[in-house]
């Protein structure tokens, strides 16, 4: 089976490559890339006009099962996965149970094997049931295939313990994913501690909460020789202390979401629980410095933070709304309209942020469109407009903070290992 | 749209003079007699009508104003978004002989809102009912002791009432319009 | 001759000041001051909401403002209804949208909430295509109380702009605090808060105030003193001084008011705390509009109840000629 892409823009940031070639595949694999390839092909998809990159690896998504498959599914959050341009999945442990023990990771695989509509790779807890009291069994768990642990959701309070976490991570050459809060500053906290959390009469979570933690996660990195990496990015504060580490040349990276450069506390006045996401939506000067962060390498990846809730759970009083917001069918063309449109980054680093790098931090071989890898591509209209609607979302549950909002980017296919699994 | 004058300042004059007498004649003096104005331009009238009395007789008779707007039936019907006063009667009108006074009746439904309105301050010895125009099309059975003019009229006119306390002249004017929107703008009198 | 009132009204729900302007505040205040006169009549009743049904929904108990809406509907010959609701059964049955969609099927027009998470009324709001008049949700706004105030400090002083009306208490927590700054700014009143820095809320200065932790600054120069009532019972005032430090240091006393301007107006939402956050004497004495606010709490709720009821039959009626 041949399927032959012609006359789109390449954005290859792992070959170096921005300019308008065609690309051959076969078997499932990247056969050819060149100027005017002339094969006969099964399926040839015209993508004059059209930007071609390497799918998105997504590291940071809440697919819910095993557990909550009301909310989402592995087959439903990879079908959205794939509607968003996303064709590899890092997903999250906190399911019920929580991804700790090798069984549930037995278990997940097999569902994954089963079910899934794009890769799926798995995040394991670092400490069982995420309660940060007993460390997993990293090893084991790697046995089964995780290539990744974090308690997201939750941070691990105690040092000793996060320290020795990143010390059998380190040997086991895992990354350890860092959900930097201090559930201790942050409480009970709804919206970011501000003005906006004065007038809507709502507790407010400090910044404070979250950048204490990222210095301290990093402190313990540094001690123990470890990677880490901060996950959703959400203040000026936060990005300044990865700056520093960086410099320093400590192994850190950092994770934003789409959200976080392109809506402020400001737009969450009318209490639109959709946009209640812990970390909480901040002040206009936080994206500026996002955006900034995403230019200078400060951050090094985007990821959506796909967190679906049912309705029951979101069309409720804000204050007992969950919080979060689905990202995966979303997160390019946000990226695209706050980042490309307002030249903040170029498609290179576009395409880097979203495919190349995340794929690098997980170590596995995605994000690429060299002759030989897996055929994950994702063709998109650059300049097409649309608007966000609840009814056209194909993840089980609709709670997006972008809904109505007028977007720019669009994807037209989306072909995983070689065969086209959306089509707009 | 043409506008024709019907009532001259002097004429108007002329009417409230006689209408005050009348009042007196109809209620044998002035004992337990008493004003109330419909707002806005029935309190003005109601106030010149005690000037009269009070002129003749050496009295100072009581005078009230009363805004009727909650009681008006019609206010979803309407486009105009009302306009509140304040009613403002601070005597007794038990057992009184209360002349209400308004400068148009018309449809006779403000009067009805009015007599409500009355009739929960008190119980009034007689009501009666004195207005500067009468342009007739009556839709509820309520008539006026006191009348300064009959003024025939169509559905599609409107009449414009200038009070010098209020408009800065004296003056009633008709003035034809395109639509029915006289139904609208005055919920009729 | 009487004022005019212009402002074009067209909000079918009242969810806070902060999203009326300054003419529809305008209108409000001008017609409570016409409802107030029928509350010194013999029948105080005016047959303006006759047939209209309003549901007094509360999900936090209240005896004031609950009465209070009772008696404004009452006296526009609405028919009332009350609904208290026990706080546990928000969690374990219905949910409050669906108890606003089921009071709409029960014909209702309005309907009255006050219910403890902040901005429910907005949500309650989005949800029904009836009125929805909040009665305090959370720590957000208490409109109707914000409008008392002013009316209150209107009628006694004859203006609202350039008034100095401090509030003190504990401001952080407070729906009544909130109102009353939205209201009173946007007719230029100069609002100055007081609160120990616990209880002052991030970046309230932006709302346009002043804001000190000293009471008697608050007092100096003030032509009014709102005082909240202190919370004790509340989880996160464990930490906080006793209800006797807290009245030493901002209670306010004779002695207080003595450096204060000599005829102060002195206000308080109630239920008021004796001895907390205000004396006695102070409570009972000459200064003091406590009481009169409870009677213009009924004259601006029936305005409240009047103009709302107004916006939702134009609604009904540009739905039917639509």
């Amino acid at each position: 089976m041949k399927l032959l892409i012609k006359n789109g823009r390449i954005i290859d940031p792992a070959n170096k490559i921005d300019d308008n070639l065609d690309i051959l595949i076969e078997g499932g694999k990247i056969s050819k890339v060149g100027k005017s390839i002339d094969v006969k092909a099964e399926t040839v998809i015209d993508a004059a006009g059209k930007i071609v990159m390497p799918g998105i690896v997504d590291m940071h998504v809440h697919l819910r099962e095993p557990g909550r498959e009301d909310k989402e599914t592995v087959f439903s959050g990879t079908m959205a996965a794939a509607k968003g341009g996303v064709t590899s999945v890092l997903c999250m442990p906190n399911t019920l149970p929580s991804l700790d023990s090798i069984n549930i990771i037995k278990t997940l695989n097999d569902i994954i094997k089963k079910t899934a509509n794009v890769d799926v790779f798995i995040c394991g807890a670092i400490t069982v049931g995420r309660a940060g009291k007993e460390l997993v069994n990293i090893s084991g768990l790697k046995k089964e295939g995780i290539i990744a642990i974090s308690d997201d959701g939750a941070s691990v309070d105690n040092d000793e313990l996060m320290l020795k976490a990143l010390k059998e991570a380190k040997k086991e050459k895992i990354l350890v994913i860092c959900h930097s809060e201090n559930k201790a500053l942050s409480g009970k906290g709804l919206v970011n501690r501000g003005f906006t959390s004065t007038r809507l009469g709502l507790r407010g979570i400090s910044k404070e909460s979250e950048y204490k933690r990222v210095s301290r996660d990093i402190k313990l990195a540094e001690e123990s020789g470890a990677s880490v990496h901060i996950a959703h990015v959400s203040c000026a504060e936060s990005v300044e202390i990865i700056r520093k580490a960086k410099k320093k040349g400590l192994k850190v990276t950092g994770e934003t979401a789409p959200h976080y450069f392109s809506l402020s506390e400001e737009d969450l006045l009318d209490y639109n629980t959709n946009m209640k996401i812990n970390p909480p939506l901040r002040t206009k000067d936080d994206i500026a410095a996002i955006k900034q962060s995403l230019k200078d390498g400060t951050i090094d990846i985007i990821a959506s933070d796909h967190a679906p809730h049912t309705e029951n759970e979101k069309e409720i009083e804000f204050e007992y709304a969950e919080f979060g917001t689905v990202g995966l069918e979303t997160e390019l063309a946000v990226s695209i309209t706050e980042l490309i449109n307002n030249e903040a980054l170029t498609w290179q680093e576009l395409v880097r942020k979203m495919s190349l790098n995340p794929a690098i931090a997980l170590g596995i071989d995605k994000g690429t469109l060299g002759v030989n890898k897996d055929a994950d591509i994702v063709v998109i209209s650059p300049d097409k407009e649309w608007v966000v609607n609840k009814a056209d979302f194909v993840s089980k549950s609709k709670n997006s903070a972008f809904i109505g909002r007028k977007l720019k980017g669009a994807v037209e296919y989306t072909i995983y290992r070689g065969k086209v699994i959306y089509k707009a | 749209m043409s506008l024709k004058q019907v009532f001259t300042k002097e004429e108007i004059e002329r009417s409230i003079t006689r209408i005050s007498h009348e009042i007196i004649e109809n209620n044998k003096g002035v004992k337990g007699l008493a004003i109330v104005g419909i707002r806005t331009r029935g309190y003005v009238l109601a106030e010149r009508i005690a000037k009269v009395i009070n002129n003749l007789y050496g009295t100072k008779l009581d005078v009230g104003a009363l805004d009727i707007t909650f009681y008006r039936d019609d206010l979803s019907l309407v486009a105009e978004q009302p306009v509140i006063h304040n009613t403002e009667i601070d005597f007794d009108i038990e057992n009184k002989n209360i002349v209400l006074v308004d400068d148009v009746l018309y449809t006779g439904r403000t009067i009805r809102c009015a007599l409500d309105a009355l009739i929960d301050f008190g119980r009034p010895r007689t009501i009666q009912l004195a207005v500067l125009v009468d342009r007739g099309h009556r839709e509820l059975p309520i008539r006026a002791d006191y009348v300064g003019k009959n003024l025939p009229t169509s559905q599609k006119e409107l009449v414009q009432v200038k009070l010098q306390e209020i408009d800065n002249e004296d003056s009633v004017m008709i003035e034809e319009s395109q639509d029915d929107k006289e139904k609208d703008s005055k919920m009729g009198s | 001759m009487t004022k005019k009132k212009t402002a074009k009204w067209v909000h079918k729900d009242l969810l806070g000041l902060e999203y009326l302007s300054r003419e529809d505040m305008e209108l409000l205040l001008d017609t409570a001051e016409s409802f107030r006169e029928i509350l010194d009549r013999k029948i105080k009743k005016v047959p303006a909401l006759r047939g209209k049904t309003v549901v007094n929904l509360f999900y936090e108990p209240s005896t004031r403002t609950r009465v209070s809406f009772e008696v404004a509907g009452k006296r526009l010959s609405a028919d009332v209804i009350n609904i208290a609701v026990e706080s546990s059964s928000v969690k374990k049955g219905e949910t409050l949208n669906d108890t606003g969609r089921n009071i709409e099927a029960l014909k209702a027009d309005i309907i009255v909430v006050r219910h403890n998470c902040s901005g429910a009324a907005s949500m309650l709001a989005r949800n029904v295509n009836i009125s929805v008049i909040n009665a305090g949700d959370g720590w957000h706004e208490h409109p109707t109380q914000g409008l008392l105030d002013m009316f209150t400090l209107r009628k006694k002083t004859g203006k609202l702009e350039g008034l100095n009306v401090s509030i003190v208490g504990d401001i952080a927590h407070s729906r009544v605090a909130r109102s009353n700054i939205w209201g009173l700014t946007k007719f230029g009143a100069k609002v100055t808060v007081c609160a120990p820095k616990l209880l002052i809320p991030p970046e309230i200065e932006k709302m346009g105030i002043k804001v000190t932790d000293n009471i008697d600054e608050a007092l100096s120069g003030a032509d009014a003193i709102n005082v909240l009532r202190m919370q004790f019972e509340r989880d996160d005032m464990k930490a906080f001084p006793t209800q006797l430090e807290y009245f030493k240091n901002f209670g306010v006393t004779e002695d207080r008011l003595k450096k204060a301007k000599k005829d102060i107006i002195v206000m308080h939402p109630g239920p008021i705390n004796r001895g907390v956050e205000i004396s006695s004497e102070v409570a009972d004495g000459a200064n003091s509009v406590i009481l009169e606010q409870v009677t213009n709490g009924i004259a601006v709720r029936m305005a409240v109840l009047f103009w709302v009821s107004q916006a939702r039959d134009k609604d009904i009626k540009n739905e039917v000629t639509h």
